[in-house]
């Protein structure tokens, strides 16, 4: 394989990547237990699914792991920008590229034959994990630190709108995985490329 | 504890990764069930503790681990707060009615206390050890205010309550403003604890009475300490004694795991 010998993600990135992965893994699932204590849209997570057993639990397990997120996620956006990585792996995007990649991925004909470059379709749903990760971030900050942070509050619509962006910003984010998972199964090399980098 | 226990797996994470990787590394030839297989288990905490290399076999040491952690997220949050932001206000035509009642127990289990003999107390690090009765904290300077009361649990509502500014009862009673706690009594035993800047923030309120009325007994009567800065369960009702301390006084709920701090 031509690849082989080449780095596809440098050390830092797989690190974050895992860490990452491991914080989201820990937020949402106590994040499940914190949302069944009152389960304000009417159903309730399968306790097997979620962690720390109560609330309580939950919660400490919740505000342990926001830190990993939090700061794991700021050096990743910090060392991206830094290397200049963002605008080279993520841009340009142009909705011709966009439509083109769409159509090769419903013909099943996608290229990913280098996997250090990444399609169009690739660079928005890595750029929208970015994205809803911020407003994860921001919902959070506002429901554990309405009276410090007035600006981002008004922002999320008030105290409750942040309840619900807090909820739908980890739905979209669990959907993210879902499909990403698929895409490791269906090519699995990417998963060894994020394991030892090439 | 009632934390969920982890699985019990004592994994050589080394051994393990490097098995994977080497199944991985020939994954175009590994069967779609191992696939899916290695997948699946990567998944779970075991599988977590795998990617990490450490192992989760410890429940009582996590849950150490986990408490210190609040412990340092109370200190960030004492660093937070600023102690002239003020939680919103709202118009009394935003008040929730009826008000959710909310305690530890159940709403047959209120418990009534007698105005006439009912004394507050007040010890620890303050100039005047007297008891107080409610005609006595009554004719104090009052104010009221409608905030927002937020539950740990995951809903909010609002209400409207009205007392003596807590700032100016500590003044009163000569406590000392540097100490670091401020602890609460409860004649339904329960009991907890605040930090002295919240004690002092302006919408901290000796709360006597709720929507114009003396506070009924679902709502805490005599008396509960209203803070909009804090989540529910920091916020005593039936409060009997206050004291002043600068040993850490902990509380029914923060002792079982809740976060001291609790509030924003």
């Amino acid at each position: 394989m031509e690849t082989g010998k080449q780095v596809i993600h440098p050390g830092w990135l797989r690190a974050m990547h895992w860490l990452n992965a491991l914080a989201v893994v820990v937020l949402m699932m106590s994040g499940w237990r914190i949302y069944n204590a009152t389960a304000f849209l009417g159903f309730t997570i399968p306790k097997d699914i979620t962690l720390g057993g109560w609330l309580g639990g939950a919660l400490q397990w919740h505000f342990a792991a926001m830190w990993v997120l939090g700061i794991n996620g700021l050096l990743y956006l910090a060392f991206n920008l830094a290397t200049g990585r963002l605008l080279r792996k993520f841009f340009p995007l142009s909705p011709q590229a966009l439509l083109a990649d769409l159509q090769a991925a419903l013909k099943g004909r996608l290229a990913h034959a280098d996997p250090r470059h990444y399609n169009t379709v690739q660079r928005l749903a890595y750029l929208f994990v970015m994205v809803d990760s911020v407003l994860l971030v921001i919902s959070g900050l506002v429901l554990w630190k309405s009276v410090q942070f007035p600006l981002l509050r008004e922002l999320m619509g008030g105290y409750e709108g942040a309840r619900l962006v807090h909820f739908f910003a980890m739905a979209a984010l669990a959907a993210f995985v879902a499909v990403h998972l698929v895409m490791v199964a269906l090519v699995p090399r990417t998963l060894l490329y994020m394991v030892r980098g090439r | 504890m009632m934390i969920k226990p982890p699985p019990r797996l004592a994994i050589d994470g080394d051994a393990v990764l490097k098995e994977a990787v080497s199944r991985i590394s020939h994954a175009s030839r590994i069967s779609e069930p191992a696939r899916r297989d290695f997948l699946r288990r990567s998944l779970t905490l075991g599988g977590l503790s795998m990617l990490t290399g450490c192992t989760l076999v410890d429940e009582a040491s996590i849950d150490t681990a986990l408490m210190r952690i609040s412990r340092m997220n109370d200190d960030v949050q004492g660093w937070l707060f600023d102690p002239k932001r003020l939680a919103p206000t709202y118009p009394d035509s935003m008040i929730t009615r009826p008000f959710p009642f909310n305690a530890y127990y159940s709403e047959s289990e209120v418990r009534q206390i007698e105005e006439g003999s009912y004394r507050l107390e007040v010890t620890g690090l303050v100039a005047d050890k007297r008891k107080w009765a409610l005609p006595e904290l009554r004719a104090m300077p009052q104010i009221d205010q409608v905030t927002r009361h937020i539950c740990v649990e995951g809903w909010s509502a609002i209400g409207k309550w009205g007392g003596v500014p807590f700032a100016s009862f500590l003044r009163r009673v000569g406590a000392d403003l540097s100490a670091k706690y401020v602890g609460f009594k409860c004649a339904d035993d329960y009991f907890t604890s605040i930090d002295m800047p919240t004690a002092l923030h302006p919408q901290t309120v000796l709360a006597l009475t709720y929507d114009g009325q003396p506070l009924p007994p679902r709502y805490g009567f005599p008396m509960k300490l209203r803070m909009p800065t804090k989540l529910g369960y920091k916020n005593p009702k039936h409060i009997q004694a206050i004291f002043v301390t600068n040993t850490y006084p902990g509380g029914y709920w923060e002792d079982q795991g809740y976060n001291w701090f609790g509030g924003s």
